[in-house]
């Protein structure tokens, strides 16, 4: 099929994809129940519904990754069957998975042609100019700008993107499935990644997109497919829709205070940093947080504010500076000091430096707190217990149970687990680092509500997040953060997301 | 359940062997004599084994174990006869005893602090102490070994509970004892504590955190470094101990003693379901791995199979016994996830 072909095809809307009557039962679990996709050639086609709805399940049967029990794919109207990732990847659908799966010690060419190498002269060798030859007239014909030769893990996350779309050019796609594609990239290579989507929609290639950032869909999708509870709610084309609309078919029901009415009592400066720096980069970090107050704050992605987090938190050396908590100076060194002193930092990555996967849920949530819950020198699993489901209940933990491995557990839930955690520490100062990446409308919902209450109880909280809605709709002041350092301080009520986004991009001179 | 399960497949296949072994052999295997001699055997290999199931759980592992079994043995029969003379006795026993198990406490100990403060990956810093241990072995007497004929009670000993009568073909009645041989009692002493420590302590608990994700343990404020040095020093410890029993059952130290021990030790924990990527396992898989492998060994023994073609048959037990969990594990898996 050549380019010009496909390109009459995406004028007429021909369908690139249809699927038929899909379902899926994963053990008592229905996933999936008569679901049905069609996507036009050359066209976006998002792909939304929370955590759970069955998105996931349903592009890893298009890749061939899982079997479905019924029902039909076609592609340009031929009838497909698959069993094998490899059978869906030969007749064009390539999937980009959330977490890249690259292999970072190689560089750009060897990833895009792994396990489709051009063969050498000699039988066992790999045609290496070849190789680098086709990525760079590959990038060009898409106005990419990569160098073929570049080692993977020294390339930016948007870069990383660019060379899984390459991979799936090399392959022939025809369909091209992202899931999640901005959730790890930084807002100002997001711009970017929509440009190539756009160019790639232009040669008549359909991709499905799946996102739970709502407000990027305006402007970049066609058509928009909302699943819920494992079946098709709702399809439309985007421009008839607005985003509390979505959200409404989403969560079956609208979300109209999304953000819960703050009206808590500020009391005496609880917190006090003051000079922080540290050996990973953050330099004269002052700031203050009452009793009851959220402070949120922003920054580009790499502008140090994770590295405020460990710093405070004992994980980076400090340098110089303090930090004082109810009007004692703290001397911490190490997380294990922090937590001590009544300090939580929720990490950014909890798959990383969070959850331990494969240990029981209940073990995750007492980690930290088996001294405070006075399990110093013994511990008594059947209280342990007891405890962990008194907490789960108490912030609706869906799990199966205690002793529940925390794979078992939806992305949502996870992070309900860890924040479970930090409230049976009753931490006095609570760092939370972006809370709600990754997790489904509703379960953020139930994260800002959490962080009011906490507050309520008078407590000191840290907000950092790179989506600024959710900054200004819970947050009491925003601190802004560029180049390790603090470089606004602002009262909520009283800015912008236009004076924040500014502060924290463009460089004073 | 799960868990239940995992430990059920190696549970069954040693009882099918002990079964097989039974119904082939009924009168020189199903024996209390030979089932004594197993025990006693797998109590040296049982107890190393165990403290090499919470390095394992750790995400580490111990190469260095059987050169420090060498070590341990080498340093308290130096000790013996240099406090007791030629033929020492009681006293120079017990010190030397006291000596050799401190000795494998000091080498723990320092391959966990070679690994946390040097930042060294487990399996190089014991790599080197394995060949360092084993060489100072062979130093001390200029690679013979030490001779300690009155060291019986450990290896060979037992704690009477009952005694028979038996007539000597001369007429004379002498008294025989039975009971638990020591060193098997040790061992369940060993099991007992080991069990405890990991089930029911903060340094049990925290092995496990830190084998499943050290990042995560660190950021919920598991003190890493001191908790790994404490599991290896464990499991010095505990060789420290076995190696004394080593010795105790030969009468003597040998600077040879121990040698490939540590790939034994390592495939009876994983063969008892542990993880080498860390997080998973237990001291009853563990116990279970060590019998299995005993009771083989003494079978084909028994049946005639000589002991090279024991080795490829253990070689295909450990392949089989963690492809048939990884197998288990992936169903498992595929039935949980949704979307």
């Amino acid at each position: 099929m050549t380019a010009v072909n496909q390109k009459d095809k995406s004028l007429s809307g021909d369908v690139a994809l249809r699927m038929r009557g899909i379902s899926k039962r994963f053990g008592p679990v229905q996933a999936l129940l008569d679901v049905g996709l069609t996507v036009r050639s050359g066209t976006v086609h998002a792909l939304v519904g929370e955590n759970g709805a069955g998105k996931s399940t349903l592009v890893k049967i298009l890749a061939g990754v899982e079997q479905p029990d019924s029902g039909t794919i076609e592609i340009y109207r031929r009838p497909y069957t698959f069993d094998r990732p490899e059978q869906a990847l030969a007749v064009g659908i390539s999937m980009i998975y959330q977490d890249l799966d690259l292999a970072e010690h190689l560089t750009v060419a060897e990833n895009v042609f792994l396990g489709n190498e051009p063969r050498g002269y000699l039988p066992f060798t790999v045609d290496c100019k070849t190789m680098v030859k086709k990525t760079v007239e590959l990038a060009k014909s898409f106005n990419f700008d990569i160098d073929p030769t570049a080692i993977v893990s020294e390339l930016s996350a948007g870069d990383c993107q660019i060379v899984e779309i390459i991979k799936a050019l090399a392959r022939k796609a025809s369909i091209i499935i992202m899931d999640e594609p901005t959730s790890s990239l930084p807002e100002a290579e997001v711009e970017g990644l929509f440009a190539v989507i756009k160019r790639l929609q232009k040669k008549g290639i359909s991709i499905i997109y799946i996102s739970h950032r709502l407000e990027e869909l305006i402007g970049l999708a066609d058509e928009i497919t909302v699943l819920r509870d494992g079946k098709v709610v709702h399809c439309e084309s985007v421009t008839k829709l607005d985003i509390p609309q979505i959200v409404r078919y989403m969560v079956g029901r609208e979300l109209k205070e999304f953000f819960p009415a703050r009206d808590v009592k500020i009391g005496d400066v609880r917190v006090s940093v003051d000079g922080l720096s540290s050996d990973n980069g953050i330099s004269d970090i002052s700031f203050d947080i009452c009793a009851g107050e959220i402070i949120g704050m922003a920054g580009l992605v790499g502008a140090g504010r994770t590295e405020i987090a460990q710093a405070i938190f004992g994980v980076d050396k400090k340098t110089s500076g303090s930090v004082m908590l109810d009007n004692k100076k703290l001397s911490i060194n190490s997380p294990a000091d922090a937590i001590s002193y009544g300090i939580a930092l929720l990490t950014e990555d909890r798959k990383r430096t969070g959850l331990c996967l494969e240990l029981p849920c209940s073990w995750n949530i007492t980690l930290p707190n088996l001294v405070a819950i006075g399990m110093k020198r013994i511990i008594r699993p059947a209280r342990e217990n007891r405890i962990v489901e008194r907490i789960g209940s108490r912030i609706a933990i869906k799990w199966l149970g205690p002793e529940a491995p925390v794979r078992s557990l939806s992305g949502g839930n996870q992070q309900k687990l860890l924040i479970a955690r930090w409230l049976l520490a009753e931490s006095k100062f609570m760092i939370f680092d972006e809370p709600t990446r990754g997790i489904d409308v509703g379960a953020k919902k139930e994260v800002y509500t959490l962080l009011n209450k906490l507050a309520e109880q008078g407590k000191a909280i840290l907000f950092i997040s790179s989506e600024l809605p959710e900054l200004f709709g819970i947050s009491d002041r925003i601190l802004v953060v560029r180049r390790g350092r603090l470089v606004g301080n602002l009262t909520t009520k009283e800015t912008s997301q236009e004076a924040v986004m500014h502060l924290a991009a463009v460089e004073e001179k | 359940m799960n868990k239940l399960m995992r430990q059920f497949l190696p549970f069954a296949s040693l009882i099918l062997i002990i079964c097989a072994l039974s119904a082939l052999k009924p009168d020189t295997f199903l024996t209390r004599d030979n089932f004594l001699n197993v025990l006693r055997r797998s109590s040296v290999n049982g107890i190393i084994a165990v403290g090499m199931t919470s390095v394992i759980i750790s995400a580490g592992i111990d190469l260095s174990v059987g050169s420090m079994l060498a070590l341990c043995g080498m340093v308290g029969a130096y000790s013996m006869i240099a406090v007791g003379g030629a033929d020492p006795q009681a006293g120079a026993l017990v010190l030397g005893t006291i000596v050799g198990v401190i000795t494998g406490l000091i080498c723990g100990f320092l391959n966990g602090v070679l690994i946390t403060k040097l930042k060294l990956q487990p399996f190089i810093v014991t790599l080197g102490t394995m060949s360092a241990f084993r060489g100072i072995s062979y130093v001390m007497n200029d690679g013979e070994a030490y001779y300690v004929s009155a060291y019986k009670y450990l290896g060979e000993g037992i704690l009477p509970l009952w005694k028979t009568f038996k007539t000597t073909p001369t007429g004379e009645e002498i008294e025989v004892l039975h009971g638990i041989p020591v060193s098997v009692l040790i061992f369940i002493v060993i099991i007992a504590v080991a069990s405890f420590i990991l089930k029911y302590t903060r340094l049990g608990r925290y092995t496990y955190a830190i084998g499943s994700n050290r990042q995560s343990a660190f950021h919920a404020g598991v003190n890493v470094d001191r908790n790994l040095i404490c599991i290896y020093t464990f499991t010095g410890l505990l060789v420290g101990i076995a190696a004394m029993i080593a010795a105790s059952r030969t009468a003597s130290a040998q600077p040879t003693a121990g040698i490939a021990l540590e790939l034994d030790i390592i495939a009876a924990v994983v063969i008892g379901g542990a993880s080498l990527a860390g997080g998973r396992g237990t001291i009853t898989g563990t116990i279970i791995g060590t019998l299995l492998i005993s009771f083989l060994r003494n079978g084909c023994t028994l049946l005639g199979i000589s002991t090279n073609v024991q080795l490829i048959v253990i070689g295909g037990i450990i392949i089989a016994a963690v492809a048939v969990d990884q197998l288990a594990r992936s169903r498992a898996e595929a039935g949980r996830t949704g979307s």
